[in-house]
């Protein structure tokens, strides 16, 4: 008697789990299927559409391990990784070529993905082909709310480059005299400035200016148009601010020119500097008198 | 033929007609019965210590002092007054004083390195300006929380540089504002709806523009936490909610 009450029992319970098994998956595979259907769980690269279920699995292999499986940048291995992987459900990214504060644009994400991020280890990921890259782009962009009710940022207009000139390179110091780029990254471009020590990202942990008399690869691309979006749109998430307000498009292509003569690399911008004497100014000056 | 009362789509245009009149006689009515709330914020125990800042990175924002500079955490006046706690009415107010933009676009100054006021208080949608007085280069950087809705950026302000002008969508208690090439700068923006009010230096505030009803008021400082009052406002009066802080 009393094996039989345990023995029905038993498969009661069992049942009830399994039921609450089936309703749980249902909703989770009902949530699922929303996000799919939402024009958020797409990518729009050049001709290529991107599909975020065609993701799945390459970003599980891939990406999974340091991103983690919630996309918050708590994979296994994020804890011996500095920098940290980036946390996809705040939506906020460095390389962008939209204002700051605002989302950046499915080309800015895929040309991410393929470039990878210098010192930190972020590699590159050529290997993938574009499609590949365009899926996870929209895979990406599914972890985090702001793309159900934010448009990506009107990306910025970069002019033509003009022709590197002496003049260019003098007016482009002044430019980073002015508004102070050396406050962090050092009067000779070394990241050596006096703020260059206490800077925390947005999470408060450590971060490093960056050093243009190493001539690393920017985080953000390493061609002149990259460099003039890096400080034009600023790395948000970074202390690096946006100096859109502050420098006007001409002047922003002379500070191009004078950074390029900060770094170790031969460039036309290098030779024309030999001849000018640019000597950076002392940090520690009294400051002006009102 | 049918009379006017048979006809559903008639009884609809009157019931319509019926609650736009009562919206507007409303809405007047309560406009001439706005009365206010007043107090006074106190601290009792002791003051807490406040850190001494060093600001020698930065020779200018140094000459910009002469006496020593400390945090502003907790900043205590004379008879114990606690200064910038922002007052607001949490519960009780109707959905047209909520959705109410005040119009007086605060500014957030950036002077002698230090954010001035250290507290600011706006409405979801209402402009306030971020200056600098300052010959040094700043970057405000105000840090929302994320998924609150407020998107967090990051602009440069060198010197002579003009105001940002900008505004929060969403109601947020409070948001950090940081500057990171100054790190002890530290600021807030507390972003909230109705209206509301900051205390001065001795502790004192009165919020205005306040319709008559029963409400919720909640003080909030940033290291002490908040403190609730229930206010009954009678149209035209001033009401009267103190409130007390303990050290921690």
């Amino acid at each position: 008697m009393r094996t039989k009450i345990l023995q029905t029992s038993l498969l009661v319970s069992a049942v009830v789990v399994l039921l609450c098994a089936a309703s749980l998956a249902q909703v989770s595979d009902y949530q699922q299927k929303e996000w799919l259907n939402s024009t958020a769980a797409s990518s729009h690269v050049g001709n290529i559409e991107g599909h975020a279920p065609d993701a799945a699995m390459s970003y599980r292999r891939y990406c999974l391990v340091c991103h983690g499986p919630l996309g918050d940048g708590n994979g296994e291995s994020a804890q011996w990784l500095d920098p940290k992987p980036r946390d996809f459900t705040l939506g906020v990214f460095k390389c962008r070529s939209t204002p700051t504060g605002t989302l950046p644009t499915d080309q800015d994400l895929f040309d991410t993905i393929a470039r990878g991020l210098d010192r930190s280890n972020m590699p590159q990921w050529s290997t993938f082909t574009k499609q590949e890259r365009a899926d996870l782009v929209a895979w990406i962009k599914h972890y985090s709310p702001r793309w159900q009710t934010e448009k990506p940022g009107a990306a910025i207009v970069v002019p033509p480059e003009p022709e590197v000139t002496a003049d260019r390179i003098k007016a482009g110091q002044e430019v980073f005299n002015r508004v102070q780029c050396w406050k962090c990254h050092g009067v000779e471009g070394k990241a050596n400035g006096p703020s260059a020590s206490t800077l925390q990202d947005d999470l408060g942990r450590p971060i490093l200016a960056y050093n243009f008399a190493e001539g690393g690869r920017f985080k953000c691309g390493e061609t002149d148009s990259d460099l003039y979006k890096i400080f034009m749109t600023g790395l948000d998430g970074t202390p690096m601010p946006s100096f859109s307000d502050n420098i006007k498009p001409e002047e922003a292509w002379d500070l191009v020119f004078f950074l390029r003569t900060l770094q170790p690399f031969h460039s036309k911008a290098k030779e024309l500097a030999k001849g000018l004497n640019l000597k950076p100014i002392n940090p520690n000056a009294p400051p002006p008198s009102q | 033929m049918k009379s006017w009362y048979q006809r559903p789509s008639h009884i609809l245009s009157a019931i319509g007609v019926a609650c736009v009149v009562v919206v507007i006689v409303g809405g007047r009515v309560k406009a001439a019965g706005e009365g206010s709330i007043t107090g006074t914020v106190k601290l009792t125990g002791t003051a807490p210590h406040m850190k001494g800042i060093d600001m020698s990175k930065d020779p200018y924002c140094v000459s910009q002092h002469k006496t020593p500079v400390t945090m502003e955490n907790v900043m205590v006046g004379s008879s114990g007054g606690l200064q910038n706690v922002v007052l607001y009415l949490s519960e009780g107010l109707s959905g047209s004083a909520a959705s109410a933009v005040s119009s007086q676009e605060p500014t957030f100054d950036q002077k002698g390195c230090m954010y001035t006021p250290h507290v600011i208080a706006v409405n979801p949608d209402e402009k306030y300006k971020v200056t600098t007085s300052d010959q040094t280069t700043h970057n405000i950087h105000p840090l929302p929380a994320p998924g609150g809705g407020n998107i967090g950026w990051n602009k440069s302000q060198p010197p002579g540089a003009p105001p940002i002008e900008n505004s929060w969508k969403n109601q947020e208690v409070a948001i950090s504002v940081k500057c990171n090439i100054h790190p002890w700068m530290h600021g807030w923006h507390v972003v909230v709806r109705g209206p509301y009010a900051i205390t001065d230096d001795n502790g004192n505030f009165t919020i205005k523009n306040v319709p008559a009803g029963s409400y919720t008021v909640t003080a909030w400082q940033e290291d002490l936490g908040t403190q609730t009052s229930k206010v009954t406002v009678a149209g035209g009066a001033a009401a009267k909610a103190d409130f007390t802080f303990k050290a921690k």
